[in-house]
């Protein structure tokens, strides 16, 4: 991944829809461009983020697995 | 069991709250002056709902009878 | 030869298990979903239109941009189902088979069973009836404003308590709050059906200077005298009333003989068939089912009846049942809101207000036309359990 993360989020813990509403809270503040990192454990969060990115404009660049945590990589349009 | 002859009988074991109070005021709302409406509940919160509900609402609570495992509510209605 | 699956209703429901099952069993399926007005509406958002926040398209889509291409839609009422014959009769004289049939026909509301209720109160239950209700508004310039339901069971219980507190919030902005009552008139002996969320509510409606009248079952209302009459005994005058009005099973239900007394279909609770039918499915508001009537209900269940007639089709056996699984968030005002989730294990434990459940709102709002009918959601909302952590 060549372009640095501007901001990561611990959203572990966390579920529907909390992980994604949060998200949406912090990308308003990073400006168009820019990469949000999202690390959640909520089985349901990978259709989430796909759904809200898909109907945001938002790109969803990676969703990666590793030892039950989600981790996404999404770039603010 | 219950002393009253009974006019209609509901069966509302297993429902949730507010389903055995709004079945009575529903038999109360069809049912004429007199009728004699019998609930069976299972559910804790009717133990107070439905003497309150009767009392405010002018009808009267006949018997309350536990059971096992649910409580047998007589009302006549009043008005 | 595919199997035909007729689903009557085109809301969030039948859209889902015909989008779910098209895309399941593809060409084994032959979907076809049959609606009276080809119109399919986001009913949550009426309250918004009401209360002039919100209108037209963000309400109101054709059903047929909702639909994978393979789905057919048919824009006719449905009049009477014959289980026997497995078919459905339409309402111009024609009629479809079916191997297995999908009743999600909704709720119709029958404000005809109390009298004085469609001359004497405004409703936000319908598209129609927000409108007016809207236009009520605008003339309002202070004075008695009651909120009451008019029959139990109703759509989204939380609803007349989350229009309550938007309204206070309405009149605070429109500057005419001193100048006006705002009171909630619920049937039961609290806000309303669930306890937990009622105390976490109450509080809150006392703190805005919202009156709660509790055991107050509306049985007539007097337009001239601008009074409600309770059932039990009791009258309150108001300068405007809104109202939900008593709900019923629809007329095709009805004509049927398939619903109960009120038109509700007697539902299996986990497996979602219509009792004596076993090729026949019913969810979301058309249920007996002593559950929320509401949106999330019937996403929720949807999979479930998806994946069930699946399994038959393809001879093996259904496995999905329905959990009770039921999401609904409860605005509070002032841009807060807390939240209800619940199965038929777990009753809910709402929150205290805070802003993120607002936000999650807003966000369902928004998001919905693009992803709630086509099926683009998680099937299930697994009910958290409390780690301690905040969720603020």
């Amino acid at each position: 991944m060549s372009q640095a993360v501007a901001r990561t989020l611990d959203l572990k813990g966390l579920s529907c829809p909390l992980p994604i509403v949060k998200t949406a809270q912090a990308i308003k503040e990073l400006a168009s461009g820019e990469l949000i990192e999202a690390l959640a454990t909520d089985p349901g969060s990978v259709a989430d983020f796909t759904a809200w990115c898909t109907s945001t404009g938002n790109e969803l660049l990676e969703h990666t697995e590793e030892d039950g945590v989600f981790r996404f990589v999404i770039r603010k349009k | 069991m219950t002393t009253a002859n009974v006019t209609r009988s509901i069966d509302a074991r297993g429902m949730p709250c507010p389903g055995p109070l709004m079945s009575l005021i529903g038999a109360i709302r069809e049912g004429q002056v007199g009728d004699v409406i019998e609930v069976l509940s299972s559910d804790e919160g009717s133990r107070t709902d439905i003497p309150a509900w009767t009392e405010k609402a002018g009808h009267e609570l006949v018997e309350v009878l536990e059971d096992a495992g649910f409580t047998r509510f007589v009302v006549r209605k009043a008005r | 030869m595919p199997a035909k699956v007729v689903i009557l209703g085109g809301g969030v429901g039948g859209t889902l298990v015909a989008n779910l099952l098209s895309k399941e069993l593809r060409r084994d399926v032959s979907v076809t979903v049959v609606d009276p007005t080809g119109m399919h509406a986001y009913q949550p958002g009426y309250q918004y239109l009401a209360l002039g926040q919100a209108n037209g398209r963000w309400l109101v889509r054709d059903e047929r941009t909702l639909l994978r291409s393979d789905v057919d839609l048919v824009v006719e009422p449905a009049i009477r189902v014959h289980p026997d014959a497995g078919t459905v009769q339409l309402a111009r004289g024609g009629s479809l088979d079916w191997d297995y049939l999908v009743i999600a026909t909704g709720a119709r509301l029958a404000p005809e069973l109390v009298p004085g209720l469609s001359e004497g109160s405004y409703d936000f239950y319908s598209l129609e009836g927000a409108q007016r209700l809207r236009e009520a508004l605008r003339r309002f310039k202070g004075g008695r404003l009651l909120v009451g339901v008019a029959g139990i069971p109703y759509k989204c219980p939380p609803a007349p308590v989350e229009f309550v507190f938007l309204l206070e919030e309405y009149l605070r902005r429109r500057g005419i709050r001193n100048r006006s009552e705002v009171r909630l008139l619920s049937p039961l002996n609290r806000a309303f059906t669930i306890e937990s969320a009622s105390k976490v509510v109450q509080p809150l409606m006392a703190q805005r200077g919202i009156e709660l009248t509790t055991f107050f079952n509306v049985e007539s209302v007097d337009p001239s005298s601008g009074v409600v009459s309770s059932l039990e005994g009791e009258k309150a005058e108001f300068d405007l009333l809104v109202l939900v009005p008593p709900h019923r099973g629809q007329d095709v239900v009805v004509e049927s003989g398939l619903g109960d007394a009120s038109g509700w279909l007697p539902t299996d609770r986990r497996t979602l068939q219509v009792q004596d039918h076993e090729r026949i499915f019913a969810m979301g508001d058309a249920t007996n089912l002593p559950i929320s009537k509401s949106g999330s209900t019937a996403h929720f269940e949807a999979p479930v009846v998806a994946s069930r007639i699946a399994a038959l089709v393809r001879g093996s056996t259904p496995r999905s049942n329905y959990g009770g699984n039921v999401m609904c968030f409860l605005e509070t005002g002032n841009r807060q809101g807390t939240v209800l989730r619940f199965d038929y294990e777990h009753p809910p434990a709402p929150p205290q207000p805070s802003a993120i459940w607002h936000a999650a709102k807003w966000m369902f709002n928004r998001m919905y036309w693009g992803v709630v009918p086509q099926g683009r959601l998680p099937e299930r909302m697994p009910i958290p359990v409390p780690t301690g952590r905040s969720t603020e």
